[in-house]
């Protein structure tokens, strides 16, 4: 057993966990966030996507002791408020990017960190370059018509905001 | 009114969805709970010689290891298919036994023969590793024309040459003698690859027995708790009825895998009672591939007759359906019932008859996929009309006109009555939308560019609501397929409707809401739907076969119909009119022709008070409903799909997909959309991408998203998706159901398209790169020759 520190969606978390701990472990069965989900074993899904120090990654590829002292953001700690949601987070809804949800909170991780790199870099997110993006996220439920109309508008949102 | 029928409303259930507060089986966390992990047979058929979980038992945290004869020494009962269906010479299917943990033999890679209970998850599956199994293997057959030769390994004892049914529908000399004396003749070969489902939440239970109440409760991953709870009880004797809940939380997907009761719950919930604590068991996803029931799997023979001016005379079929190693709930059901009874397709045949054979093999076993049967019948009949317009020398769209059902009522010589359809105006709905005429400049135009260019119809009808009670019943279905709602108006005029249909994705929280709101002129943001707990929901058949509008709305406007007589009795009486003068609109009780209304929560008030309604009768204001449908309903389509071909790589790219669909009445356009969405992407993926792969020792070859092509966001285009519709005579709504349609009317969309770009008829789904570049050598070698 291991004592793992992070900051998990801007609060402190300390828990001592075996070193063969998994990231997505530790946020789902230690801090019990359970928006990040496990879709795969292989990490091909995408379904436990966070941001770890800003980057997305997929929290089943790593230990959670590489997160030491990392700053981590799941799917819970996107809005600001129970009322002001992430615009990525909003896009989804109004252009029904999403059915059974599962993918859900992974697609909008992917999509909120591919939109800043691409606005970072100064270059056009476009439909092809959305659907390169996503070679990571499956989704089984929408055929990704709508995800991809809702990182587009969520892109656009996220400029304007 | 905004958000009645036909509004595009946005999902009530997103917000915790979007935010991650979704609550799916696996988050939930019960006092004291244990996990349990699966000993699984890495042979796909061997006899079990002997168990040794002596070292797993030794290890710390592990609880207890139980086996497959402890299981059925406690009387638990062996799993069942639920659908008898009677072979030609009048004996009935040959079911072989399945017990949730095997004993004396294995039949294929992932049965499971003993479970390890133990404090933690990675406990239980390194002490799951420790259990030494004696296996001595015995021959293994994977195909279905395979498993029927002689002289192939021999899987039940009971279903001799691995013939579980040989079943047969239509007319059998009046189709042969209309094909004997048929002008031309088109004959195939048909596979329909195997699938697997692959839902992306993983299947999950949580059993706890409470030993002070006798009581059971299972969390589990199901599209339909009721069905689970009365089929635990009455065959696998889990617990009565009445001591057993279960509850199906979010569900992230089903597309069929999630119908059935599956050897882990039961043994879940045995387990319980047996160490007397919670027991947790979630697949991993390899784990998903070896026991998640497949789909699809059929070797087909089809043979279809024209006449001079191009009608069809006649179909006649066989198809050898593989239904894996044990008989899951509805297996019998898809390949015959729901597969050879749409044979039709959409054309006015006079003469069809279909044989099927069930075959037992060495695999996991198959039932119902997202269409279950009909993606079967459409992708023979869809690449038959193709083939025969290309041999007659005609254009596709044109021969399929030619042909359709013009007049409803229509009954086909397969069974179904089709109720109503304009199939040529979906048609011509899908070609104007696709310029169809403009392609020949485009295949051109493509031809520059050194890439092959074709085009490819499909036009599908399938059957849905699946259906009228007696009617299953008398052809073999062990349960009623009604549907079952309670409308309950609150006090203070809020409504709770509670259905016996399961949301696991398609959006029920805000369908559902928008007919209370239609009906009663009433916000939907008033509405909340439960589902999915058996301690809640009356009773319930669940969500399958894309019944959840047809019949399960139609119990709750018939639970309405009983509110809406009561409502008017107590308007009547407060307001002091006739009964025949009141109407409810705007969310108000009004007297026609006066300004003398009531609103709708004072009617909630007055029902509950009590102090002023009509003499005898009862408070409250609360109405169930049992909705039996009066035939199946039929959704119906045309598809056409555009690809590109790389001939250099055999690379395939959709180009455009347009999809036009008659689903009856749409209540959220714009959920109708999304599950037509993602259809299509499932028929794409099994033309193009999927396929289940065994190697000749039964070993799944394609058990993880390594190895399995699930499709990506680049492999599909932006679709092309639209309705012209008629209504359905059957159900007070009018509807027929839209979430299986993508999937059925796909695949044979696709490979029409591919194999017009690239001259050869001959090519089998998946058409992956490989496949292509192979049908593009041998066309080029047939050009040669």
């Amino acid at each position: 057993m291991t004592k793992i520190t992070m900051t998990v969606n801007g609060k402190a978390a300390s828990k001592d966990v075996s070193d063969n701990t998994l990231l997505v472990e530790y946020i789902r069965e230690h801090l019990r966030l359970t928006g990040t989900h496990v879709g795969c074993d292989t990490s091909q899904c995408g379904a436990c996507v966070v941001h770890v120090n800003g980057q997305a990654m997929k929290s089943c590829t790593m230990l959670a002791a590489a997160a030491e002292g990392a700053t981590v953001t799941t799917v819970e700690g996107l809005a600001t408020s129970k009322d002001d949601l992430h615009p990525m987070q909003v896009a989804f809804k109004e252009n029904h990017g999403l059915q059974c949800g599962f993918c859900t909170p992974g697609m909008i991780m992917t999509a909120t960190d591919m939109v800043k790199r691409y606005q970072e870099a100064g270059k056009e997110l476009t439909e092809d370059a959305i659907r390169h993006e996503l070679e990571g996220n499956i989704c089984r439920c929408t055929g990704y018509h709508n995800i991809v109309k809702s990182i587009q508008d969520g892109a656009s949102k996220m400029t304007a905001a | 009114m905004t958000e009645g029928i036909g509004a595009r409303v946005l999902r009530k259930e997103d917000k915790r969805f979007i935010t991650g507060k979704g609550r799916y089986t696996d988050d939930i966390i019960e006092p004291n709970q244990a996990y349990a992990a699966f000993v699984r047979s890495p042979h796909a058929h061997a006899n079990v010689k002997g168990i040794d979980a002596s070292a797993a038992l030794a290890m710390e945290g592990v609880v207890d290891v139980l086996n497959g004869h402890q299981l059925t020494g406690d009387g638990i009962g062996n799993i069942i298919c639920g659908w008898g269906v009677t072979s030609k010479d009048g004996t009935p299917m040959n079911m072989g036994a399945w017990s949730a943990l095997a004993t004396e033999k294995v039949r294929y890679v992932g049965d499971a023969v003993a479970v390890v209970i133990a404090d933690s998850a990675e406990i239980a599956k390194l002490a799951a590793e420790s259990v030494v199994v004696d296996y001595e293997t015995l021959p293994v057959v994977v195909g279905s024309v395979e498993a029927l030769a002689d002289g192939a390994p021999q899987i039940h004892e009971n279903a001799p040459g691995n013939l579980i049914f040989d079943w047969e529908i239509g007319n059998k000399e009046p189709t042969d003698a209309a094909l004997a004396s048929a002008e031309h003749i088109v004959e195939m070969d048909i596979v329909n690859n195997r699938l697997a489902p692959n839902p992306m939440e993983p299947r999950s239970a949580i059993a706890t027995f409470n030993e002070s109440e006798d009581h059971y409760t299972l969390y589990t991953t199901s599209q339909n708790p009721h069905v689970a709870r009365l089929v635990l009880s009455a065959f696998y004797n889990v617990a009565p009825e009445h001591k057993l809940r279960v509850i199906a939380p979010d569900v992230g997907g089903g597309f069929g895998s999630k119908i059935y009761i599956y050897p882990e719950e039961i043994t879940c919930l045995w387990a319980s009672m047996k160490t007397n604590r919670s027991v947790k068991w979630t697949s991993d996803r390899t784990e998903a591939f070896l026991t998640d029931a497949h789909g699809r799997d059929h070797v087909t023979h089809a043979k279809m007759g024209f006449d001079k001016n191009h009608k069809i005379v006649g179909l006649r079929v066989n198809t050898k359906a593989n239904l894996g190693a044990y008989m899951s709930l509805f297996s019998s059901a898809t390949p015959t019932y729901l597969y050879a009874t749409l044979l039709s397709g959409q054309y006015n045949i006079e003469n069809v008859y279909a044989d099927v054979q069930g075959v037992y093999t060495n695999t996991v076993p198959v039932d119902a996929y997202r269409g279950a049967g009909r993606p079967e019948a459409s992708f023979v009949m869809e690449r038959m009309m193709e083939t025969a317009a290309r041999q007659l020398g005609v254009d596709p769209a044109e021969l399929r006109l030619k042909n359709f059902v013009k007049e409803f009522p229509h009954q086909t010589p397969v069974i179904m009555a089709y109720d109503s359809g304009d199939f040529a105006a979906n048609q011509k709905q899908a070609m104007d939308a696709a310029d169809y005429k403009g392609f020949e400049k485009r295949r051109t135009e493509a031809a520059k560019r050194g890439k092959l260019r074709g085009i490819g119809f499909s036009n599908y009808i399938e059957a849905c609501g699946i259906a009228p009670s007696a009617a299953v019943g008398s052809l073999g279905a062990g349960v009623g397929l009604w549907e079952s709602a309670e409308v309950r108006v609150n006090p203070v005029g809020t409504i709770e409707i509670l259905t016996g249909s399961h949301s696991h994705g398609q959006g029920h929280e805000t369908t559902f809401a928008q007919i209370v709101a239609e009906r009663f002129g009433l916000p939907t943001e008033n509405v909340a739907i439960v589902h999915g707990d058996t301690d809640k929901v009356q009773f319930g058949m669940g969500t399958y076969g894309s019944r959840s509008g047809a019949v399960g709305m139609s119990a709750i406007v018939k639970a309405m119909d009983k509110v809406e007589a009561k409502v008017k009795k107590i308007g009547a009486h407060v307001l002091e009119a006739s009964e025949d003068d009141i109407i409810i609109e705007d969310g108000a009780v009004k007297v026609k022709g006066t300004d003398k209304q009531m609103l709708w929560h004072e009617v909630g008030l007055a029902a509950y008070t009590a102090h002023n309604i009509p003499e005898g009768m009862e408070p409250g204001l609360k109405e169930s409903a049992f909705y039996d449908p009066s035939n199946f309903t039929f959704p119906a389509g045309c598809y056409i799909c555009e690809v590109e071909v790389d001939p250099e790589t055999g690379v395939t790219k959709i180009i455009q997909f347009t999809a036009s669909d008659d689903f009856g009445t749409i209540i959220n356009p714009m959920i109708v959309e999304g599950q037509v969405h993602g259809g299509l992407a499932q028929g794409i993926g099994q033309a193009m991408f999927e396929g289940v792969v065994y190697d000749p020792d039964g070993q799944q070859l394609s058990a993880s998203y390594m190895d399995y092509c699930m499709p990506r966001a680049d492999d599909v285009p932006m679709y092309q998706v639209m309705h012209q519709s008629t209504e359905c005579p059957g159900n007070p709504l009018g509807m027929k159901g839209c979430g299986e349609a993508g999937a059925i009317g796909s695949p044979p969309a696709v490979i029409n398209a591919i194999t017009d770009a690239i001259g050869n008829n001959n090519l089998n789904m998946p058409a992956t790169p490989s496949a292509v570049w192979a049908a593009l050598q041998e066309a080029s070698k047939q050009a040669a020759e």
